[in-house]
């Protein structure tokens, strides 16, 4: 599947295509199909996102995962500081980043 | 310390306003990313992995307390709670909110600090010697031409869209201790029949051309280095390639043309030069060199430090270097705790820096290139007190140049550009080599780590070099060996195919043993290898 994502224009936070809106978490992304070069566009021109770009990702059963590491660590946060991530009370979160 | 005048805060706080504008126009939808983006980059604000970065200038590595109190402030205030010292002795803030940047600025600015030109290609923040002014070895201190070239440097309207970006280094002694031959202009400051000038080295680099800077010049009188450098910059500026970014540094201008075509054209400017009298007043570089005048010195202290205390006895003898002033001392903090981030400082521990700068450092502190603090103005008197403060806040490692002591950029942890994470590998790099001992034994070790190939973690330069590459989506690591950013400057060899994260650290291990199997005596790491070469490490290695 393809999968858009950027960064919040104000806060900078990473933001994942949720089909109806942007979302800090990727397991919400929505397949952008083919319209994802557009809807980045769209979007940043609305100023609710910078840096947008297509990715592609797959579906586990864990939920939507980035195909390339850089995006996976986005996904989740830099994993040498767990108490940074979005899940910093779950010690097994990273697992599927690496 | 440098303090501003009217001038240098009247453009610093005009910079900020004219930023505050432009966030609230780029907010406001007036300004597009790509109209905003070259705005942002000249006050050091990126767009990295996570979020949005600012990088701040510490200009030539010096800070005050109070300084360094703000930037404490700042990461508690704004960011997560730490900052981040880097490579060329600036430091980053890494969740920075672009709303909030402006205000951000406008803190720094209250303690004369700016973000301006540490990104762009313009004239970076030039870096120096960590130990400026308080080494017995240096012939000046070479922080006065520093902040002449900050101030030459900032603004300079020609300088300001260079083909790529450009980083000075002034150093005074011949120990190099900012990697003066890996930046695209060296100076290092000597004294010809009693009068100080500078020997100038250009075009050397890091990066995916890695490049040691040969000299092109053995001595320019002080009073013309500024009129030098801008026939550098000149010649550099008109022939500079701009259409590869790729070849676009100074480096591959001297290579391409030649040294001899570049030293002569760079003449024939400076001749040109000569006729302008653009030189600047020697009244101005005295009334900077006032500032850094030797402080008053307490004198009659006493040399002895009490050793009984083994674990302060051991930091002393790692950490402590001779200070120019008796009865006193030059402190190195290791930012490199075994288990830690190499650089990273939490805002408590950058306030408590701040702190003992203030009480026991004469109110000041520098950031090294290799992402350690120094208190530069230390009473040995005081080092017991310093020293258990700095361990209660997880300062107290004694690992100064030692195989943990790694240089590691930020890597695919944070860094946009990365291809592989740095900070992950120093950590098991330094958790396989924490035994004090083993770590003694092996004496100077300069190992370095880059995520990827821009060498932000200076891996040429390292007597071990890691290098971060993509290999298909999953993390590879080159390793060399032989690099020194030292006055023996070189650049590292790859020893051969690449490992996993695991791999490379077992590699490490063999490439240990061989140098302590085959050294002899007094030799380092680095000179064994140069002794003995390459073969016998790889046999170790590959087998």
């Amino acid at each position: 599947m393809k999968i858009l994502t950027g960064n919040d224009l104000v806060t900078g936070d990473v933001i994942w295509w949720a089909g109806d809106g942007w979302s800090r978490q990727v397991g919400d992304s929505a397949d952008v199909g083919v319209h994802g070069e557009d809807l980045a566009r769209a979007e940043e021109a609305a100023l609710r996102v910078v840096g947008a770009y297509v990715i592609d990702a797959t579906v586990t059963e864990e939920g939507v995962r980035p195909a390339h590491i850089k995006d996976r660590i986005r996904a989740l946060g830099p994993t040498v500081r767990p108490d940074l991530t979005l899940k910093p009370n779950d010690a097994d979160a990273g697992n599927w980043v690496i | 310390m440098y303090r501003y005048d009217s001038y240098d805060q009247s453009m610093v706080d005009a910079r900020v306003e004219e930023f505050r504008d432009q966030v609230q126009r780029r907010l406001a939808g007036a300004l597009t990313e790509d109209q905003f983006k070259p705005l942002r980059l000249m006050n050091g604000l990126y767009l990295q992995l996570h979020a949005y970065m600012l990088r701040v200038a510490i200009p030539y590595g010096t800070l005050s307390g109070k300084q360094m109190r703000k930037l404490g402030e700042i990461a508690a205030k704004y960011d997560r709670g730490y900052g981040h010292f880097t490579t060329r002795q600036n430091l980053q803030y890494n969740w920075i909110k672009l709303a909030d940047a402006p205000d951000i600025l406008a803190e720094l600015a209250t303690v004369e600090m700016h973000a301006i030109q540490t990104s762009g290609n313009c004239i970076r923040n030039i870096s120096s010697d960590q130990y400026a002014g308080v080494s017995a070895d240096e012939v000046a201190d070479p922080r006065p031409w520093a902040e002449l070239l900050r101030q030459w440097s900032s603004f300079h309207p020609e300088f300001t869209y260079l083909p790529r970006k450009f980083k000075i280094a002034v150093i005074a002694s011949d120990d190099d201790r900012a990697a003066m031959r890996l930046h695209d202009i060296g100076l290092k400051l000597v004294s010809r029949d009693g009068v100080i000038g500078a020997e100038v080295y250009a075009g050397g680099g890091m990066g995916r051309t890695p490049m040691v800077a040969p000299q092109i010049r053995d001595f320019v009188p002080e009073e013309e280095i500024v009129s030098y450098l801008e026939a550098c910059l000149r010649v550099y500026n008109r022939y500079g390639r701009r259409d590869n970014k790729y070849k676009a540094r100074i480096k591959i201008l001297v290579h391409e043309i030649g040294v001899e075509n570049y030293k002569r054209q760079v003449e024939e400017e400076f001749a040109h030069m000569r006729t302008l009298g653009l030189n600047p007043p020697t009244e101005e570089l005295d009334r900077i060199r006032a500032f850094f005048a030797p402080p008053a010195y307490e004198t009659g202290l006493s040399e002895d430090i009490d050793r009984s205390d083994p674990a302060f006895a051991l930091w002393v003898d790692r950490q402590v270097a001779a200070h120019k002033a008796p009865g006193h001392a030059i402190v190195n903090i290791s930012l490199k705790p075994l288990t830690g981030i190499p650089g990273d400082a939490s805002a408590e521990q950058i306030e408590l820096v701040a702190s003992l700068a203030e009480q026991y450092s004469l109110d000041e502190l520098r950031v090294t290139h290799a992402q350690n603090l120094v208190l530069p103005h230390v009473r040995k008197a005081d080092l017991y007190a310093i020293w258990q403060k700095l361990d209660e806040a997880g300062l107290a490692e004694a690992n100064l140049d030692l195989i943990t002591d790694i240089i590691a950029c930020p890597g695919l942890d944070y860094c946009a550009l990365a291809n592989a994470r740095s900070i992950p590998l120093a950590q098991k790099i330094a958790q396989r080599f924490a035994d004090n001992e083993r770590q003694a034994e092996l004496g100077e070790l300069k190992l370095k780590i880059s995520g990827c190939i821009n060498a932000c973690g200076h891996h040429h330069a390292g007597h071990i070099g890691i290098l971060g590459v993509d290999r298909k989506g999953v993390e590879n690591f080159q390793l060399l060996l032989g690099g020194s950013g030292a006055e023996d400057a070189s650049l590292g060899q790859i020893t051969g195919p690449g490992f996993s994260e695991d791999g490379v650290v077992d590699a490490i291990d063999k490439v240990t043993e061989i140098y302590l199997a085959q050294r002899e005596s007094g030799e380092r790491f680095l000179d064994t290898y140069r002794r003995i070469g390459m073969k016998p490490f790889k046999e170790a290695i590959y087998g």
